[in-house]
């Protein structure tokens, strides 16, 4: 992951995984009594050979809703620090930027820093620590990508459509829906945040299908917790890294 | 119809396809000995009936779940129809960029009601139409209309729309209700010791939940005339618009004397107006919790809940038939 466009981009399709499928095709197609043993056989070719991301040196969430609470409050975390950055950077600086858009990093600075605040409050002594963000693939003063390093819409973008999936694909793992509906109360802001960012990168791109399905479902496309960690942990600092063994 | 590629193609979005199949082997097999006899023309017919046997759970949800279900879908053709009528409406004048915006915004609803209609099966509420809709909100002429310029006052369950601005307002308006109704909604898709079919309906709300707050934003920028703008409205929602916006006449029972996009709900302490600051299972003023800039980021940070019998009163303000067996939003 050193090309910062890939925090962007739709996963690559794995070539061996597709040859898989199409073995597992012709297995089907031409052996109706493996049927029988299929739940076996897809055993041993299941989705689970992703990399690891626990290498030993991660700081776990936690479990059940204090897991789930500091896994959110790790990433309004990120999104506070970000945009406290963005703000005191070169693009936000510069007189030919749009009030417009220096009025919407404000305001996100402000909704994150809260998210972050009120969830470090509500965590108490439960709270993970504050956590060590690492921007060094963001160019803070470049509207949008332009070399190597992440614009800071591009960035925001990022940080934004990840909160939303991150949050939808948490909810399940919550058990007292007072922190249901708080989640809810905050994500649906994240999604206003996305939304406009992504307006703001490029016209009617609201619900692109990176982000949503638009053609079968219209719904988010929501990320579970360790898929939501690979991509966090690229903007986090060692010894600040993160897992969420437990979430699952 | 490949349907061995079908099969394959899902297995990538849900990889435990096969096994869902597998643990219904029996199914699974008599299918495949039916699809011997059947022609081309029966096979969709065939392959739905596959699929209901895999995913089919309808049967067993509980009923607070098929109840939530069912506000979402209404609320769900209530806006479809609205954007379809509004992209139909030559006197909108609406601009390219509009048209583009509530044609994506259109597809979305229309694939929320496919959704919902496939996991409510057979307790899913009847198939709506344009005329089960009053936009005007006069109840189909039963009243004096609260929006003449969404569709007349002699066909208001068919007129066209002629106002862009009324017609933005509103939008705005209803697509906020259903984000504050399926906040409102979510814990009962979240009962204690949910099943895992629970669960991923819990999960599939949610990812409905915050694409109806993307939209709430892009009509936002649309109704400030565009992201570049620094006029009102924000695209998220600030505290001056509780007491700015009108309330709705209240068509149901159970929810406050003031409903509103905007307003309480009932109870007030689960569900305070959209100018709210005081968060968590213990309250904080999220205003103070750390140094902010701005005096309305704590309102704007946190959108909020909304209960279903307010959420339906104020629904059915928009309904042709509000009342009786064949009524919506009750």
């Amino acid at each position: 992951m050193n090309n910062p466009h890939n925090y962007l981009a739709e996963p690559a399709a794995d070539p061996g995984h597709a040859a898989t499928n199409v073995a597992r095709r012709d297995f089907l197609r031409y052996s109706g009594a493996g049927l029988a043993v299929g739940g076996l056989w897809l055993a041993g070719c299941s989705k689970d050979s992703d990399t690891p991301t626990n290498n030993g040196n991660l700081l776990d969430v936690g479990s059940g809703d204090t897991g789930v609470l500091n896994y959110a409050y790790a990433l309004e975390q990120l999104e506070a620090a970000f945009y406290a950055q963005v703000v005191a950077g070169g693009y936000f600086s510069s007189t030919s930027t749009s009030a417009a858009e220096k009025a919407i990093f404000n305001d996100l600075k402000d909704h994150e820093a809260i998210h972050a605040a009120f969830f470090k409050n509500a965590l108490g002594s439960a709270a993970i620590k504050a956590l060590t963000p690492d921007f060094s693939n963001i160019d803070f003063s470049q509207r949008t990508t332009t070399s190597g390093k992440l614009g800071v819409l591009n960035a925001a973008k990022a940080f934004e459509d990840l909160g939303v999936a991150a949050y939808n694909g948490a909810g399940r793992y919550i058990s007292d829906n007072n922190y249901l509906t708080l989640a809810g109360k905050i994500v649906s802001v994240e999604a206003r945040h996305a939304a406009l960012i992504r307006e703001l990168l490029g016209t009617n791109t609201f619900v692109d299908s990176d982000v949503v399905d638009i053609t079968t479902t219209g719904m988010e496309k929501s990320k579970k917790p360790k898929d939501v960690l690979a991509i966090a942990n690229t903007f986090l600092a060692d010894g600040s890294k993160l897992s969420a063994n437990k979430l699952n | 119809m490949d349907l061995f590629q079908i099969i394959d193609d899902i297995s990538k979005v849900d990889p435990e396809v096969y096994d869902r199949f597998d643990s219904r082997r029996a199914a699974f097999r008599n299918f495949l000995g039916f699809g011997k006899k059947v022609s081309a023309a029966a096979l969709p017919l065939a392959v739905s009936t596959l699929f209901n046997k895999a995913y089919g759970q309808s049967a067993a949800l509980p009923q607070a779940v098929i109840d939530t279900l069912n506000l979402a879908l209404q609320l769900e053709y209530l806006e479809y129809f609205y954007y379809d009528t509004a992209l139909s409406s030559s006197g909108l004048n609406l601009t390219a960029e509009e048209t583009r915006a509530f044609q994506i915004i259109r597809n979305d609803e229309q694939l929320h009601i496919n959704t919902l209609r496939s996991t409510l099966g057979s307790n899913a509420f009847r198939v709506l139409t344009r005329a089960d809709f009053d936009y005007t909100g006069s109840q189909n002429k039963t009243r004096g209309a609260l929006f003449p310029a969404l569709g007349g006052t002699s066909t208001p369950t068919s007129g066209q729309f002629t106002d862009k601005a009324v017609f933005l307002t509103v939008a705005q308006n209803f697509v906020d209700t259903g984000v504050r109704a399926y906040k409102g909604g979510a814990p009962n898709l979240n009962p204690p010791n949910a099943s895992t079919a629970v669960k991923d309906i819990l999960e599939a709300a949610l990812n409905i939940h915050s694409v109806e707050a993307r939209h709430s934003s892009r009509i936002r920028s649309l109704r400030r005339g565009g992201v570049q703008s620094t006029a009102l409205p924000k695209s998220w929602i600030t505290p001056d618009e509780t007491p700015a916006t009108p309330p709705l006449p209240n068509g149901g029972t159970q929810a406050p004397n003031a409903v509103g996009p905007y307003n309480a709900g009932n109870p007030l302490a689960n569900y305070p107006p959209e100018s709210n600051v005081m968060q968590g299972v213990t309250p904080v003023n999220v205003q103070t919790v750390t140094t902010v800039a701005s005096s309305t980021a704590g309102a704007e940070a946190f959108d909020e809940p909304l209960d279903a019998a307010t959420v339906k009163a104020i629904a059915k303000n928009f309904a042709a038939v509000p009342t009786g067996t064949t009524g919506l939003f009750n």
